[in-house]
């Protein structure tokens, strides 16, 4: 890759496939070494990154998506038009024979609003969560949060991404860093669409090399370079070695591994990072593997 | 008997224990695999494939001779995936939710429906389970219709105890696997991002209105937080599993625990104890 340019944004996405490897650990220790950035926490279904950044909320925005149906039951004559049309099971019989809507099922197609003769179906706008700028210690962070059984598409991980994008491009800060959500459905192709690097985090077990591969195909899919690292190395240096080598086999840029240590669950529970918070080999090694990302990204 | 497993958190155990709790019940169930996006039952519970099919969902197809350009099926749809161009429809098959309405709203009858392939359906068969996974294609955007496919076999197993194996976080492809079932066991682990996406998947399960209770995995690592916070709310606490290092790196290596440990069969034996009684009698009682 050519010289570091300064003018353009760096985007980089912290991914595992696998849930639970240390993907937001790692963007706090990662942002505690950084000189200056931009956090996302487009882990919008499961966000833990405010936990260790301590965000100060300076601008709170609810997060409406799509639509959802409901009936009017003065107005339903009980047809059942709208029961059969609807492809998602989202409709129940009330016990006066009208019918309602299961909210957390109805998918907010609309099919139901066109075929109901008696116009008994109101289809209105659904609220789905909020999503938050804040300042941290580490510099601003955007972040949000997807209510129970909402739709998670990837719109909100895409509203998070474009006011990270808008905050660095208008006070000059030259990287942004994304933590992930687990998988590679919708909301995991939404935070890697048109990001300069993903860094996979993985662990040496065998879920975690199933997962691994899933993830580094998508990013393959996007064309994209990844990193690749192995957190709590030492519960199998046998699996680590073979991740080493998948890493090449793939295409892909192994910068290192971290040792298991307790420490890492006990600096979360302090809300610090494991950079703020350990000493030695886990810190010394978090620091190596962000200097090979730093230096090539 | 249908168990849902779920957490919130992603890494907490929830296969961990859908596969153990599997395998230590000795006679005939089944196990689905609803965890699409990352299916690793199979890594643990091995066996032999039994069944391998291709999953389709329905997306319109244009017949352009008889597309006039009118926009309706482009007002209609709510997920922006058909729209007008060049005076004719056309189709964005992945961002498409197989509602329907487009094909049936167009006044020219211009749009029929085609498959489109998203993924695979697996079954396996490992001495006493029967494993069925869904395999989600990677680049393919939604879990939903192929968890659905996954939980239609629930018909095909009705006289035996059935697991159903949630993805992680509290949005709809966890919504859906979880729905239907007669109790939610909820892996914790009591760290501090565990104990935050513990709560959330929590309220998610009392806003379904279904029975739970909770498994404590990887007790040990970390605070007491999880359990302090259940004895206070009165919310069982199903079992605790010990953490190790030995643990985890059996775990790491694809063994299932209760196949090499016999204290951990018996942890899961307690567990099912726990369960049978709560599903049969007063289950209702802890919602």
């Amino acid at each position: 890759m050519g010289l570091k340019m300064k003018s353009k944004v760096k985007e980089v996405v912290i991914l595992s496939g696998k849930g639970g490897t240390g993907k937001t650990t790692l963007t706090a220790a990662f942002a505690s070494l950084a000189p200056s950035l931009v956090l996302a926490d487009c882990d919008v279904d499961g966000s833990d990154l405010h936990l260790v950044a301590s965000p100060t909320i300076i601008k709170h925005s609810p997060y409406i998506e799509g639509k959802v149906a409901s009936v009017d039951p003065l107005k339903c004559t009980g047809c059942g038009l709208c029961d059969e049309a609807c492809r998602f099971d989202s409709f129940k019989v009330e016990e006066d024979g009208t019918y309602q809507v299961i909210e957390y099922k109805c998918e907010g197609c609309g099919l139901c609003v066109h075929v109901c003769p008696e116009n008994a179906i109101n289809f209105d706008e659904r609220e789905c969560g909020e999503w938050m700028v804040s300042e941290t210690r580490f510099g601003p962070m955007v972040h949000a949060n997807l209510l129970p059984a909402g739709e998670n598409s990837g719109l909100l991980v895409t509203v998070v991404r474009n006011e990270a994008r808008k905050i660095a491009e208008e006070d000059n800060y030259d990287l942004i860093l994304i933590d992930g959500p687990p998988g590679i459905g919708c909301p995991v192709i939404s935070s890697v669409t048109g990001t300069s690097a993903v860094i996979l985090v993985t662990e040496p077990t065998v879920s975690g090399i199933h997962d691994l591969k899933r993830v580094a195909a998508l990013a393959d899919n996007f064309k994209i370079k990844a990193y690749i690292v192995v957190n709590r190395s030492t519960v199998n240096e046998q699996l680590t070695k073979e991740i080493e080598v998948l890493s090449e086999e793939l295409g892909h840029k192994f910068v290192g591994t971290i040792p298991f240590d307790n420490k890492m669950v006990h600096s979360q529970l302090e809300g610090k990072s494991a950079i703020e918070f350990i000493s030695g080999e886990v810190k010394e090694s978090i620091e190596r593997i962000w200097e090979r990302i730093w230096q090539t990204l | 008997m249908k168990i849902a497993i779920a957490s919130g958190k992603g890494g907490t155990g929830k296969t961990f224990v859908s596969s153990n709790l599997a395998r230590s019940y000795k006679q005939r169930i089944a196990l689905l695999d609803c965890d699409v996006e990352e299916p690793n039952n199979k890594l643990f519970l091995k066996g032999e494939i039994v069944e391998q099919r291709r999953h389709a969902v329905l997306v319109p197809k244009l017949k352009s001779d008889l597309c006039d350009g009118c926009r309706v099926c482009q007002q209609v749809c709510e997920f922006n995936s058909i729209i007008v161009m060049g005076g004719k429809a056309m189709v964005f098959e992945d961002l498409c939710h197989s509602c329907g309405a487009c094909t049936l709203m167009c006044p020219q009858k211009a749009l029929y429906e085609v498959d489109h392939e998203i993924g695979n359906i697996i079954v396996r068969k490992s001495k006493n389970v029967e494993l069925v996974e869904g395999l989600l294609d990677v680049g393919k955007a939604l879990a939903v219709p192929l968890i659905r496919e996954v939980k239609s076999y629930i018909d095909h197993f009705k006289d035996i105890p059935i697991i159903i194996d949630s993805p992680p976080g509290t949005s709809c492809p966890m919504v859906w696997t979880i729905e239907n079932s007669d109790y939610v066991v909820l892996v914790a682990e009591s760290t501090a991002f565990g104990f935050h996406d513990f709560k959330i998947a929590l309220n998610t399960v009392k806003d379904v209105d279904l029975p739970y209770g909770v498994v404590i995995n990887k007790h040990g690592l970390g605070d007491n937080r999880v359990e302090k916070y259940c004895i206070e709310n009165n919310i069982p606490i199903l079992a605790r599993i010990p953490f190790s290092k030995e643990v985890a790196t059996s775990y790491s290596k694809g063994d299932l625990l209760v196949e090499v440990d016999p204290s951990y069969q018996k942890i899961f034996e307690q567990l099912w104890e726990e369960l049978r009684n709560r599903v049969s009698s007063g289950a209702k009682d802890e919602k």
